[in-house]
């Protein structure tokens, strides 16, 4: 059956059936493409922002000059930074409903599903097409509730107060190239706020489209949620198939005050041609409780560690990783937790599976400061590999500096099962769909964790990935 | 006309090292066969064979299914042209559920030509009929909504296997060493239900076994002997009668020649 198999998986295609893509010409802005200190002023002033941001952008482009790439992680050589066009403008305002929105990018928004899903079980959506946010609602309860849920260019006129106050706090601009890069000429983002007691029971959903080529888009996100609020916010993002490389890179930036909880999830399923390196980074305060749920599908190359630190007693941080590397990708996904107060606790649990050459790297910080006693941290990460031509790596880092902790860790490597494969087999299932069974149940674990229409999303997406199996 | 599973002169190898040796055995729908033989006969080696399990290569001979050819098929093939196995360790899925798996084969099995991605039996029908059957079998409901075989106790394995032939309705089966490990309520309760099963569909059943225990629940109209890779006894339950008896050293006896096959045959694996 080895050989058998390699056929098999030498044979399943990288299905994307989210590759199509508008035309560019009726965009009403195009930067060129480089990035000069000129691209960011324009970035500004075509956004018409104060002055304290102008200069934010202009000592973060300053930082990202200073820095190198990363020599860890994934393979950057190719990224050509004067390749990409750091702003453009595929519409001139910003839809209250889907009807303003231009018909082309409506249709393609509809295409992805947004609006129907809108109708159905979401409490807000944000739309972001390229560089900025073309659709944005809220559910009229919320508003009335003092939610705010709009993007952030929009927050910086609307809200400048709360956005010069937490901006940057959380992950500051000198915290790596790409924190930098985004802080020079971030556009769009969502910023979502709760104001304390309220709990938003049903998701916040943004959507983040690429569309043109050479991109890159470099969504801001803030989500502050004050003491014992509740918010479930979801991400996806898709883009169209290029020859060439397109670049995304996020800064999200999230703050859980005293007994709160936040819960991030992310269905990552960008085109193969993208670069995906985004920082997340939570702070969990006093009894609060974070969680980031973290499916990474699509993507050239992804380098995303969102990470949880817990500043105050009691607080609780959780990532739930999947990652799925196929043919021509590289995941380099994981999860970073802080433990800097007493009695805080931290679970990592990290799934990933590397088919037809893919890789997928599991990469985790585990850190307890001195003086946070009582806490614990539980960190699970088990890969799958398909086939011999793919590769999963391991990179945990523990750093302890407290006697009085509880840690956990474990660390499992599997290759698909030729056993498991002839069971099935012997019932009747084809190869295809026994290895497809096979892998969602590997990962069932974690999207039992999503909320149901995101679930049946994620199951679809791995049976697309594994499908061409036979045949 | 009645469902035919023959084999001729069946040869098999596993490493390169030949274990069965001209197997010949025709079994008829309907009909109970038993199978036995001491440890490293290459009774496992027949059922896994006839599986279609990719480590086991096909030396010479053949095996038809109503006159198609087994051998030809891929193992998912086998299974939809009525072949069911009953594993001796049935493997576990960690994440897939007892339910799943079973909606999955089942709608394959029922409709051949079904292809991956479409449509699975209704999700009402199928709940309705994995209930009644689990009933039948003592089992409770949850059990479905287990992760196949993961954390199973042996009874709750072999159950499951059984649970799985009532479910596909195989035209013929084979359990293989399906009582090993089990304590006398649990053999009896699987074999009640294989009996159920057999009845109702027609099943023509062939028990491997090296135990007598199983054939007093399930009655062989059959029985053959396979010693050192081949049949060299058939008869009908007397000679499980004669084996409870005497045991296996008055074959050794008859066949020397096959007893020092089987001394050979030790040192390879089990399966």
């Amino acid at each position: 059956m080895a050989t058998d198999l390699n056929a098999q998986v030498e044979g399943i295609k990288d299905e994307y059936k989210y590759g199509f893509h508008d035309s560019e010409a009726n965009y009403s802005f195009k930067s060129g493409k480089g990035l000069t200190r000129e691209t960011v002023e324009q970035i500004s002033e075509m956004k018409s922002e104060p002055g304290w941001m102008r200069d934010i952008r202009l000592k973060a482009l300053e930082v990202f000059w200073s820095k190198p790439n990363p020599t860890w992680g994934g393979e950057l050589s190719e990224l050509n930074y004067n390749d990409i066009r750091y702003f453009m403008r595929a519409a001139d305002r910003q839809g209250k409903t889907w009807d303003d929105v231009p018909a082309e990018i409506k249709n393609t928004f509809d295409k992805l599903g947004i609006p129907e899903a809108e109708r159905k079980f979401l409490a807000g959506v944000g739309a972001q097409y390229d560089s900025e946010v073309v659709y944005h609602s809220l559910r009229d309860d919320l508003q009335k509730k003092g939610v705010i849920f709009t993007d952030m260019d929009t927050a910086l006129r609307e809200h400048p107060d709360l956005v010069r106050e937490y901006f940057g706090t959380i992950i500051p601009t000198h915290d790596n190239k790409f924190a930098a890069l985004n802080s020079a000429v971030w556009s769009g983002g969502s910023f979502v706020y709760v104001p304390a007691g309220v709990k938003v029971d049903i998701p916040l959903q943004a959507y983040f489209r690429i569309n043109a080529e050479n991109m890159g888009q470099f969504e801001r996100t803030l989500i502050l949620v004050e003491e014992g609020a509740q918010v479930h916010y979801v991400e996806g993002c898709t883009a169209p198939i290029y020859t060439s490389e397109s670049l995304h890179s996020a800064v999200v930036e999230v703050l859980v005050k005293k007994g709160g909880r936040c819960r991030y999830t992310t269905i990552q399923n960008w085109a193969n041609n993208i670069y995906n390196l985004v920082t997340k980074r939570a702070v969990a305060q006093e009894d609060a409780l974070m969680e980031w749920v973290d499916g990474n599908l699509g993507s050239r190359l992804t380098m995303k560690y969102p990470a949880v630190y817990m500043t105050g007693k009691g607080a609780r941080g959780e990532i739930l990783s999947i990652a799925f590397a196929g043919k021509g990708q590289h995941q380099d996904a994981g999860g970073k937790v802080v433990h800097a107060a007493p009695y805080t606790s931290s679970r990592i649990i990290s799934k990933s599976i590397s088919k037809n050459g893919g890789r997928a790297s599991y990469r985790g910080l585990l850190k307890v400061a001195d003086g946070a006693k009582g806490s614990r941290s539980n960190v699970v990460c088990d890969a799958l590999i398909l086939d011999p031509a793919s590769r999963s790596d391991t990179y945990p880092y523990i750093e302890i500096d407290e006697d009085d902790v509880k840690i956990g860790h474990e660390a499992s490597v599997s290759k698909i099962g030729e056993e498991q494969l002839f069971y099935l087999r012997s019932r009747g299932l084809s190869e295809g769909e026994a290895a497809t069974l096979i892998v969602a149940g590997f990962i069932e674990p974690l999207v039992k964790e999503l909320p149901m229409e995101y679930a049946v999303e994620m199951n679809k997406l791995i049976q697309l990935q594994m499908e061409g199996s036979v045949g | 006309m009645s469902k035919v599973l023959k084999i001729e002169n069946l040869r098999v190898g596993i490493d390169g090292k030949e274990i069965l040796k001209g197997v010949d055995l025709t079994i008829r729908e309907g009909e109970v066969h038993a199978l036995m033989g001491p440890n490293g006969s290459g009774k496992s080696t027949l059922s896994y064979a006839l599986a279609g399990h990719p480590n086991y290569e096909i030396l010479g001979g053949s095996a038809t299914l109503d006159g198609q050819d087994l051998l030809e098929m891929e193992p998912d093939e086998r299974a939809k042209a009525g072949l069911f196995l009953a594993f001796q360790y049935p493997t576990s899925i960690p994440g897939v559920t007892v339910a799943n798996f079973l909606r999955h084969a089942v709608s394959n099995v029922r409709n051949p030509d079904r292809k991956d991605g479409e449509e699975l039996i209704s999700m009402r029908d199928f709940r309705k009929e994995i209930r009644s059957e689990m009933d039948d079998l003592g089992m409770d409901p949850d059990f479905a909504r287990r992760y196949l075989n993961e954390g199973f106790s042996g009874g709750e394995k072999k159950r499951a296997e059984v649970l799985q032939l009532a479910m596909l309705r195989p035209s013929f089966a084979i359990l293989d060493e399906t009582d090993s490990g089990l304590d006398i309520d649990a053999v009896r309760v699987v074999s009640e239900g294989v009996n159920r099963v057999a009845a109702r569909v027609g099943t023509g059943v062939l028990v491997i076994t090296h135990y007598e225990r199983i054939l007093t629940y399930i009655k062989p109209g059959f029985v053959h002997i396979l010693f050192g890779g081949k049949i060299v006894e058939d008869g009908g339950p007397e000679l499980v009668t004669r084996l409870e008896a005497e045991g296996y050293d008055w074959v050794r006896e008859k066949y020397p020649e096959a007893a020092r096959d089987e001394e050979t045959l030790e040192s390879s694996p089990a399966h």
